[in-house]
């Protein structure tokens, strides 16, 4: 067969995929000839993860079909996939700590019901894999015991061993230092060469610029684009990205900004599995001032606001709440409260409400002891749902209905509960972290007219939020991070989403 | 204390280490699969009650042997379903077996035999008898090692044997067969065991229903080789000091069975100093004696034991993460 009529090795026709109410693929087409790197860009929450989940067969897709090398497959589980020749490296990576490189390589692929002899034959293959591809380890160590670059080239290592032709990774360099997102680009133009097949996804577009062959853009579960990386650029595929649409802009005064409130200098956050997350960010907010802190989602936002809020302890830099730099013992969230400092969390189901709780309870939730709710060590019922009735009423919560269960309120009318309860107790400072998230778009309108009632009345606003559309129209400042680090300042009325999505790429532009 | 009773104290702790033994590694297969249980208790009784019940009716060990394994295994189904299928929470329905066990034997027992809830007394081929090991006298006249055979090793039923053998199964099983690999990858990480194309369900079913089997062996012990008959609650805890033991030995094999042996020894030896005089404290009560294992285990567990890390998914639901 000649390389001219080769049929591409994965086509995928029309991919339909619901959650819910939600969309997540929307007619997705999608062809990958074989011996590219084919790169998948888009936002989060865009449908690429779902869509590759679909290949790897973790979902089935509601309509749609799937081809590999020409041929229509059906893949329903991992099993199948692994069968067709797809391999797959996830996000998260799939691997036992206990277990030694070489059981984890081998799990599911055993062949036969004792190890030895399948143990003898794993040591050969991985043998030979490293020697074809540079892919050395140690196939004795602990898992667990592997850096996170190891452990990836061990998924990767998993794919080969089961025959894969084709491979997925699924955002390969989050976790990954440079030089280790390096080595692996290295390595996949080494598979490339070897004529296996990439398919690479990420929203960073250095990696794309760097490594793919072709590039598709993903926005809002559709497929936009699919170019030749050489015939592209790195604004283009940003202006793909995040789209253009009609700014919901809203009104509001002049701004008329104070003493500063909160001031962050040279903060950074290591999480849990020694990534840098957050490196030496520095800002302050003004009282009447609304800062936006725009990004893609993961890039150090999430712990920079836990950090301010006193959920995750910095590890270098300082915070200071009016001029005064807060201790160790301070910096809680239950003393920041006092002081002034409130939070609208991100993710209010996980840290902003108890979904199981009646309203009234998730309402009084930080502030139980609050003399309005009770006596000494007895909180008062009927005082709770009065306090939260009339609070239903001011911020139009629908149902008006204290004594519902939290989980049975729509996204927008909790939300409109966390930020009663926050807004309530009259913040000198506010964090608020996606605030419109999940939420409608009447609310949304209410929600933002508030966060600039909020700003007018002198409050310090910090809003985070990955809707550039939304940092646009209430931010006064517009701060961009990516990878930890402050990319770029700017003024609303002085930049645009393109200028913001190549600060958002960690593409340095004009200053 | 002279050499004879020194062996008659290992001997009971043999024994009396048995059902500790089964069910500690029924507790170490569903562990390690990732579905706690603490319905061990529970399918011990549920084992030891069919098998009094259906030795008194055949006449045969065997077959009461059989009807403990069943009885126990049904029990694990019921876990094992609760606990995999329907995802629900695993020390609930661990709870309910064993309630369900202590109620269903004592009623049904008293309904069919109107013993207060035993079963009546079975002897002869409806017991596991003992067995004397080859060469059991022959090799007795060499010292301490022949009397140590003879009476500590040799002359127990079938069931300590199967038991034995349940350790060597279990330690094999789990390090050198494709099903070992994979259970123990079940237990840690089952998205990892999902993503290889293999079925979680599937492994944490097998598991369940081998805990069901060696729970049913234990039962079987308690009721027709330790004693003659089915008596009411005659597990008396052994299934959560099995797990205590379980934690000990770090959910690994021939811990496991130095821990049991540990627990059995103790038992044995407080049976025996019972009533009898010590130097310098004198007589010790009783109920101070009998509480001396778990006393135990609770220092144990407090901290002499280092870090005991359960297998990581032990206790959750595999649900695929959207």
């Amino acid at each position: 067969m000649s390389a001219a009529v080769e049929p591409p090795a994965i086509e995928l026709v029309d991919i339909d995929k619901r959650f819910g109410p939600v969309r997540a693929n929307d007619r997705v087409n999608l062809s990958v000839a074989r011996g590219t790197v084919h790169g998948i860009v888009g936002e989060n929450g865009a449908g690429k993860s779902t869509l590759m989940s679909i290949l790897y067969g973790f979902y089935e897709a509601d309509g749609g079909e799937i081809r590999v090398d020409g041929t229509p497959a059906r893949i329903r589980s991992p099993a199948d996939a692994i069968r067709l020749g797809i391999g797959m490296v996830h996000q998260h990576f799939m691997l036992v700590d206990s277990l030694s490189v070489v059981e984890n390589v081998m799990l599911g692929a055993e062949g036969g019901a004792l190890l030895d002899r399948g143990l003898a034959r794993a040591r050969a293959e991985l043998d030979r894999l490293a020697a074809d591809h540079g892919l050395a380890v140690d196939v004795d160590a602990r898992v667990g015991d592997l850096p996170v670059g190891l452990q990836q080239r061990v998924e990767i290592l998993k794919a080969l061993y089961r025959g894969a032709d084709v491979l997925i990774l699924d955002e390969p360099t989050a976790v990954l230092t440079p030089p280790e997102a390096k080595a692996l680009f290295g390595l996949l133009r080494t598979l490339r060469e070897a004529g296996k097949t990439v398919l690479l996804i990420t929203h960073k577009l250095e990696e794309i610029m760097a490594v793919t062959d072709r590039v598709s853009v993903m926005r809002r579960g559709q497929m936009v684009a699919t170019l030749d990386t050489a015939a592209t650029s790195p604004p283009e595929l940003a202006e793909l990205m995040v789209g253009r649409k009609v700014l919901l802009r809203v009104d509001k005064r002049p701004l008329a900004a104070g003493e500063p409130r909160l001031a962050v200098e040279n903060l950074s956050v290591v999480d849990e599995r020694d990534c840098l997350r957050v490196a030496e960010v520095s800002f302050t907010v003004r009282a009447g001032e609304i800062v936006g802190i725009a990004g893609v989602a993961g890039n150090g936002q999430s712990e920079l606001m836990e950090a301010i809020a006193g959920m995750r302890r910095p590890t270098l830099g300082t915070i200071a709440l009016d001029g005064t730099v807060l201790t160790r013992e301070a910096h809680t969230p239950h003393n920041l409260r006092r002081l002034g400092l409130l939070h609208v969390p991100e993710d209010r189901l996980r840290t902003g409400l108890v979904p199981a709780f009646p309203a009234y309870e998730s309402a009084a939730l930080g502030f139980t002891d609050d003399p309005a709710y009770g006596r000494g060590l007895l909180l008062e019922r009927g005082r709770m749902i009065a306090h939260l009735a009339d609070r239903m009423a001011a911020y139009d919560v629908r149902p008006p209905d204290p004594l519902l269960k939290t989980s049975k309120f729509s996204g927008g009318n909790q939300q409109k509960i966390v930020l009663a309860r926050e807004i309530e107790r009259a913040p000198k400072v506010l964090i608020v972290g996606q605030p419109t998230r999940g939420v409608d778009i009447g609310a949304i309108e209410f929600i933002h007219r508030r966060l600039i009632a909020l700003r007018d009345a002198g409050v310090a606003v910090l809003l985070v939020s990955v809707e550039l559309e939304e940092i646009m129209s209430l931010a006064d400042r517009i701060l961009v991070m990516c990878g930890g680090r402050i990319t770029g300042e700017r003024r609303p009325e002085a930049t645009d989403e393109r200028d913001l999505g190549l600060l958002m790429a960690g593409v340095e532009g004009r200053a | 204390m002279d050499l004879v009773s020194l062996l008659a104290v290992l001997d009971s702790a043999v024994r009396l280490s048995i059902p500790l033994l089964c069910a500690c590694l029924a507790g170490l297969w569903s562990e390690r699969s990732g579905v706690v249980d603490i319905g061990l208790e529970g399918k011990m009784l549920v084992a030891a009650f069919a098998a009094g019940a259906a030795a008194h009716a055949s006449g045969s060990a065997i077959a009461g042997l059989f009807a403990g394994l069943a009885a126990s295994v049904a029990f694990a189904l019921v876990h094992g379903f609760s606990a995999i299928s329907q995802r629900g929470n695993q020390i609930v329905s661990g709870v309910a077996i064993n309630m369900l066990a202590a109620g269903l034997t004592a009623i049904v027992g008293n309904a069919w035999y109107h013993q207060g809830g035993r079963t009546p007394p079975v002897d002869g081929a409806a017991r596991f008898g003992e067995i004397t090991l080859p060469g059991a006298e022959a090799l007795s006249g060499i010292p301490l090692l022949g009397p140590l055979y003879r009476e500590v090793v040799s002359g127990h039923s079938l069931l300590v044997y199967l038991a034995i053998l349940a350790v060597i199964a279990t330690w094999w099983t789990l390090a050198r067969t494709r099903f070992g690999l994979r259970l123990r990858a079940v237990g840690e990480n089952p998205a990892a065991v999902d993503t290889a194309g293999i079925s979680v369900a599937g492994l944490r079913y097998a598991a369940v229903v081998l805990a069901g089997l060696l729970c049913g062996l234990g039962g079987t012990y308690l009721a027709l080789a330790q004693a003659a008959g089915f008596l009411p609650h005659m597990t008396a805890g052994k299934g959560f000091i099995a797990l205590a033991a379980l934690i000990f030995a770090k959910w690994r094999a021939w811990p496991a069975l130095g821990a049991c042996l540990l627990f059995g020894l103790l038992d044995a030896v407080a049976i025996r100093i019972e009533g009898v005089p010590l130097p310098v404290i004198g007589r010790v009560p009783v109920q101070a004696i009998q509480a001396l294992p778990y006393l135990m285990t609770v220092v144990l567990l407090a901290g002499f034991i280092g870090r005991a890390v359960p297998p990581r998914a032990s206790g959750i639901p595999y649900v695929k993460e959207r």
